[in-house]
């Protein structure tokens, strides 16, 4: 039954609820299609039985009449969320055999709710890349790199840092999947692979037992290939947890019920800054091609600035590189993990860290310990987040003039393994788009828009006012509508 | 700003990495780009402007002072490397 991989999670539920199949004859097709697509490696650690334990016991609580709102449903999860009794690497050599003694709350509401797991899916190392090319777990390839399957002739990347997440869920072997977004980690590998992603506001989704990277910045959210079923599960992963001192006790919306098509009337913010220079001439087109689509469903469009968004990457590379040095002491080959001993405690921490840590995470801490260190620290920390204040500004400011914002996601289609990796400040480019709104705190979705001329998928990009994921969602679903991409990747399971 | 290599085998000594000296010069020359890179920020006017502490505007909730969990001992040992008699092991600190 390859079909069920195909579904969406919303058709799947309708399937269930009229018992055309079974959450385990679900779940059977995707353990199959989790194999069939290995040779895109976007699974770390494979879960088959758990799953179908899972499915058994969904179909039980659905034959009590006891159905959650995603009952049945297969998914990945990113291996950054802590999974009881399943390894959690957080795709470091540092967390070797770390298996967690208790559930992150994201993945407990998930399960709470029905879901079923497939397993944990790749990433690169504690969430720093834009590429997932730097998992210690290897590569993962797009399912859109052109060629035969395992033999390509060129192998794309799927975005990072969610890149496993990305790849399996455009791939059909998981109906969903959770990502986290620190700088744009859900919305640009979603935008690489043509798939939904949507970072909520901070504090939406609980951050406990998820493996931080930058606590700041962090936010939980799903990955799914509609905006309808963004708005299925995004519902089942927020919550109030009293375990997170920043999550927000706010009630959750029926984010569904938001998607009305009805946006006549609305105010679409095009801020003009993100015109970036040398921006290629087909992401200017599909980003005006967006415009134009809100504007025949009767939104407004209208031009804002948001004057500092030059100096949010700048301001991004200290704020989350100090938070991360600080976020990763905690790996000190005394309590999970990797060890390597040496001749005194501190030649132990060392040698295990060193060895533990892979480049891009090292540079990282390096970088963030720097500009904490005394005589740095106002020079660095205290300047940036000062500019992340007027940053925050500028998108007040703005929002007083529109009630949502569309602009691109990336700044191109994906690209190849191999490419921009010489030059740690290049890949950081892909984040120009994505990285105001996180440290904002707001709201973002990157929906699938198009392909551009290499016949690669395009995505647009929605910020939306502090907790208007309402907002956000109803206007991306016209955008999905208008678009109706119905290019697929060419290795599907 | 350009790092030279003691002052970047002097920052992975403070994060308590170990780092070969044949990849000093390189990290260093990474590192220099980077905060050349950020270095953009002193364009911008922060005369008065708080630096930001938390993107929601909330204040911190507060709990009551108890216990309401605990009892783990073996759970929160089991992934440790190396564990004994309920304790976690480190090389010997004391001579």
């Amino acid at each position: 039954m390859t079909g069920l991989t195909h579904l969406t999670m919303a058709a799947a539920l309708d399937g269930l609820a009229k018992k055309e199949f079974t959450a385990v004859e679900l779940t059977e097709a995707h353990v199959k299609a989790v194999e069939t697509i290995r040779p895109l490696n976007a699974f770390i650690t494979e879960t088959p039985e758990q799953a179908l334990a899972m499915a058994k016991a969904s179909d039980a609580r659905r034959a009590k009449g006891e159905a959650g709102p995603m009952e049945g449903l297969p998914i990945a999860v990113k291996d950054l969320f802590c999974t009881k009794g399943v390894p959690t690497t957080a795709a470091s050599h540092i967390l070797d055999g770390f298996k967690p003694e208790y559930e992150s709350t994201v993945t407990s509401n998930l399960w709470r709710d029905g879901a079923v797991m497939l397993g944990k899916v790749n990433l690169d190392e504690f969430a720093m890349g834009s590429a997932n090319i730097t998992s210690y777990h290897g590569n993962v390839v797009s399912p859109w790199s052109p060629g035969e399957a395992g033999n390509w002739s060129r192998q794309l990347v799927p975005g990072g840092s969610s890149g496993g997440s990305a790849a399996a869920v455009a791939a059909r072997a998981a109906l969903g999947a959770t990502g986290t977004d620190t700088g744009g980690s859900i919305r640009q590998p979603a935008a690489f692979t043509g798939i939904v992603g949507i970072k909520p506001t901070y504090g939406r989704c609980s951050r406990w037992g998820v493996v931080a990277f930058a606590s700041s910045l962090d936010q939980a959210g799903p990955m799914t290939r509609t905006v309808e079923d963004a708005a299925i599960m995004l519902r089942s992963m927020c919550g109030f947890d009293p375990k997170d001192s920043t999550s927000v006790d706010l009630p959750v919306p029926d984010f569904r019920a938001a998607l009305t098509g009805d946006i006549r009337g609305l105010k679409v913010g095009i801020p003009k800054e993100y015109r970036v220079e040398g921006m290629p001439a087909e992401i200017a087109a599909i980003w005006d091609q967006g415009i134009e689509w809100l504007k025949q469903a009767g939104a407004e469009p209208v031009e804002i600035s948001l004057p500092h968004t030059k100096y949010a990457l700048a301001t991004y590379y200290i704020v989350a590189p100090a938070e991360a040095s600080s976020n990763l002491a905690r790996y000190d080959g005394l309590r999970y993990g990797l060890r390597v001993e040496g001749a005194s405690l501190k030649d132990m921490y060392e040698n295990t860290r060193g060895a533990g840590f892979g480049k891009e995470v090292r540079r990282r801490i390096l970088i963030g310990t720097y500009v904490l260190s005394a005589g740095y620290y106002d020079a660095y920390y205290n300047k940036a987040r000062q500019v992340r204040t007027r940053i925050k500004w500028d998108f007040d400011e703005a929002f007083k003039q529109c009630d949502v914002i569309l602009t691109p996601t990336a700044p191109s289609t994906a690209f190849a393994i191999g490419e921009k990796m010489d030059d740690p400040i290049q890949m950081y480019l892909n984040d120009v788009f994505t990285v105001p709104a996180s440290l904002a705190g707001l709201p973002g979705m990157s929906v699938p828009a198009g392909v551009g001329s290499d016949g690669l998928p395009l995505g647009l990009q929605l910020l939306g006012r502090p907790f208007d994921e309402e907002t956000v969602l109803r206007v991306g679903q016209v955008i999905e509508k208008a678009a109706a991409v119905t290019a697929t990747p060419p290795f599907m399971a | 700003m350009s790092l030279d290599k003691a002052t970047v085998a002097k920052i992975a000594h403070l994060a308590r990495i170990k780092v070969p000296d044949d990849e000093l010069d390189h990290l260093a020359g990474e590192l220099s780009q980077i905060l050349t890179f950020v270095e953009q920020l002193g364009e911008v006017d922060t005369q008065d402007v708080p630096p930001m502490t938390s993107v929601a505007a909330q204040t911190l909730r507060r709990r009551k002072d108890e216990v309401t969990d605990g009892g783990y001992r073996d759970a929160v040992l089991s992934n440790g490397p190396e564990t004994a008699e309920g304790f976690y092991v480190v090389p010997k600190v004391v001579e």
